[in-house]
């Protein structure tokens, strides 16, 4: 059944890049500001997970990357909201020092594989692959199945979490800052604080992502995160355009929804022999295609109604 | 035993040392005693706006203090001070979050008030809710959970009153709030703050540039020109007052000529 096996694989791909499809959710649509930090606290969630997992804890791991990613957040927030630097450029500030931060946690390596060297009973220093909580997490022969089950279950542990906090107090303060933050302010309630809350929470799953992927994939790689804004940018296009725009608990499940959908197309065209390296390319095209569709929509309404409009006069 | 609102020697310049240099507010004062229902007149640039934004925090005053029921917020930030002042703007649009429903934009106003709970919109919040929002009488109790986004300027100039007054500030300000709204739905609006500034005894200052309005509200009527204030009306003066008399006034007073009269829109 190679179809399935295709299909499970899409999936696996689209629930670990769930949780980034999420937090660029939050970031683009909940607060309204493009935050280009993402590709680079995708690769900080990254890093500091595979140093942890590499230490032996592999589901400390996942925290630590997830507040690495948080951390960095931060750092985007405190430049936005008390420096007052311009939202676009703070990310690209703290993504661009991202790099050599990342550059570092590796110890100076631009990648790293989750393995330590033991001394076998020879007295042979020989790599062993460390633990990861999908190797831990095994309830089926076919490990595939078994990754996408446990990124299926942090996923949806992940929407219900934000569903439910963006309906608590905090979480509307997020969601109004986003929307109108003058209202925010003149409601007493410090837009600034949410505002950066909001980008931490957003990083923090961005980064989740990344952790999730670096255990399973087995290893940490500075590169992997180059394009991943435009990746979680075409994940909650896709499943806007399924689902339209709807309150804030049916948007994160179609941001989930779209990453995986964006999975699955993105399979569909390997199978017409696509290069991997078409994958940018690809991404960008959807997002670029979902973006101008309403305005191709609107054009044409407007040439047919000039079209009827002059065939009524000529008759 | 000072009044509840003091604006004294109130100074601001925008673009100072530049050719551009605007004095907005000079050497301004006014004092409010609590439950007073102040209209404000004046032609544009006269610095109206620029008082409420100074009230409210939006810019630091060059010089001057600003005390609010005996507590001194010249320095105090802007959404700290918020917790006591409530302000509508002319545009509907400023005063609601349009993506979240009506319910949680009243949950977001209510705050410091609202009942502790898990959730932000809590039913028995929501049920002191739907009773104010019947007091509109809109329909709007029944559209809780509708998007503020849907409604029109005038249902959500209304929704915006009563977040402003949901907390029961210590001052209320209004800017031209009715002034981007179809006659009609003006004076609703209108009936609307009125009976909610009685009934909370609230104090409130109103910006209007509509003579009859600023005589037929309130229990004062300040004139600003300038920065300065010009005209300050109560009591018997003011019952005795005619919209036509008080342009006169206000030609007299401001040095401006009858080309204003265009401007106060009579």
């Amino acid at each position: 059944m190679p179809y399935l096996d295709m299909l499970i694989s899409a999936l696996g791909q689209g629930t670990v890049y769930a949780p980034m499809a999420l937090g660029v959710f939050i970031a683009f649509r909940i607060l309204n500001t493009p935050d280009l930090t993402i590709d680079g606290s995708f690769v900080f969630g990254m890093t500091v997970c595979a140093l942890v997992t590499v230490s032996g804890h592999p589901i400390l791991a996942l925290f630590a990357g997830t507040l690495a990613g948080m951390l960095a957040g931060l750092v985007t927030g405190l430049l936005q909201t008390k420096l007052r630097i311009n939202p676009i450029l703070s990310g690209i500030l703290t993504m661009t020092g991202l790099y050599t931060v990342n550059y570092m946690v590796l110890g100076g390596q631009a990648n790293l594989y989750l393995q330590s060297m033991v001394n076998n009973d020879s007295g042979v220093a020989v790599p062993v692959a460390s633990r990861t909580v999908y190797k831990m997490f095994s309830v089926s022969g076919n490990s595939d199945l078994s990754a996408l089950l446990l990124s299926a279950l942090i996923m949806a542990l992940c929407v219900a979490l934000l569903a439910v906090f963006f309906k608590t107090r905090p979480g509307i303060a997020i969601r109004a800052t986003g929307d109108n933050e003058e209202m925010v302010r003149s409601s007493s309630i410090n837009a600034d604080f949410y505002r950066a809350v909001g980008i931490m929470v957003a990083n923090g799953l961005v980064a989740l992502s990344g952790a999730m992927l670096c255990q399973e994939q087995r290893y940490a790689d500075l590169g992997n995160g180059s394009g991943m804004l435009v990746v979680g940018l075409a994940s909650v296009i896709i499943g806007q355009a399924l689902f339209g725009k709807r309150g804030v608990t049916a948007g994160l499940l179609s941001a989930a929804i779209g990453s995986e959908l964006y999975r699955i197309i993105l399979q569909a065209a390997y199978q017409i022999d696509m290069p991997s390296y078409m994958v940018k390319l690809l991404s960008a095209a959807i997002v670029t295609v979902a973006l101008v569709l309403p305005l191709v929509k609107e054009k044409s309404v407007a040439l047919r109604q000039r079209r009827s409009g002059e065939r009524d006069r000529s008759s | 035993m000072s009044a509840h609102l003091v604006v004294s020697h109130l100074s601001k310049r925008f673009e100072a040392g530049t050719p551009n240099e605007k004095i907005a507010l000079d050497d301004f004062s006014l004092e409010a005693e609590k439950g007073d229902f102040i209209t404000i007149l004046g032609s544009n640039g006269a610095g109206k706006s620029t008082l409420f934004n100074a009230i409210l925090g939006k810019f630091l005053s060059d010089r001057g203090r600003i005390l609010l029921d005996g507590e001194d917020i010249t320095y105090v930030k802007e959404h700290k001070r918020a917790i006591n002042i409530g302000c509508l703007y002319q545009n509907p649009l400023r005063g609601t979050a349009p993506s979240m429903t009506i319910e949680e934009n009243l949950a977001m106003a209510y705050t410091r008030n609202a009942s502790k709970s898990f959730f932000a919109v809590n039913r028995r919040d929501s049920a002191h809710f739907r009773e104010l929002l019947a007091t509109l009488d809109l329909g709007l109790e029944d559209r809780m959970k509708t998007k503020m986004g849907l409604l029109s300027g005038g249902q959500r100039q209304a929704a915006s009153l009563l977040m402003a007054t949901i907390a029961k500030p210590k001052l209320l300000l209004l800017d031209e709030h009715t002034a981007a709204l179809d006659p009609a739905t003006s004076v609703k609006v209108l009936e609307i703050t009125r009976r909610i500034i009685a009934e909370n005894g609230l104090t409130a200052l109103m910006i209007t540039h509509d003579m009859s309005m600023a005589l037929d509200f309130g229990n004062r009527t300040v004139m600003m020109d300038a920065g300065r204030l010009v005209l300050d009306l109560r009591g018997q003066e003011r019952c005795d007052m005619t919209p036509l008399r008080l342009v006169e006034l206000f030609s007299d007073r401001s040095g401006n000529d009858l080309s204003d009269r265009t401007l106060l829109a009579l």
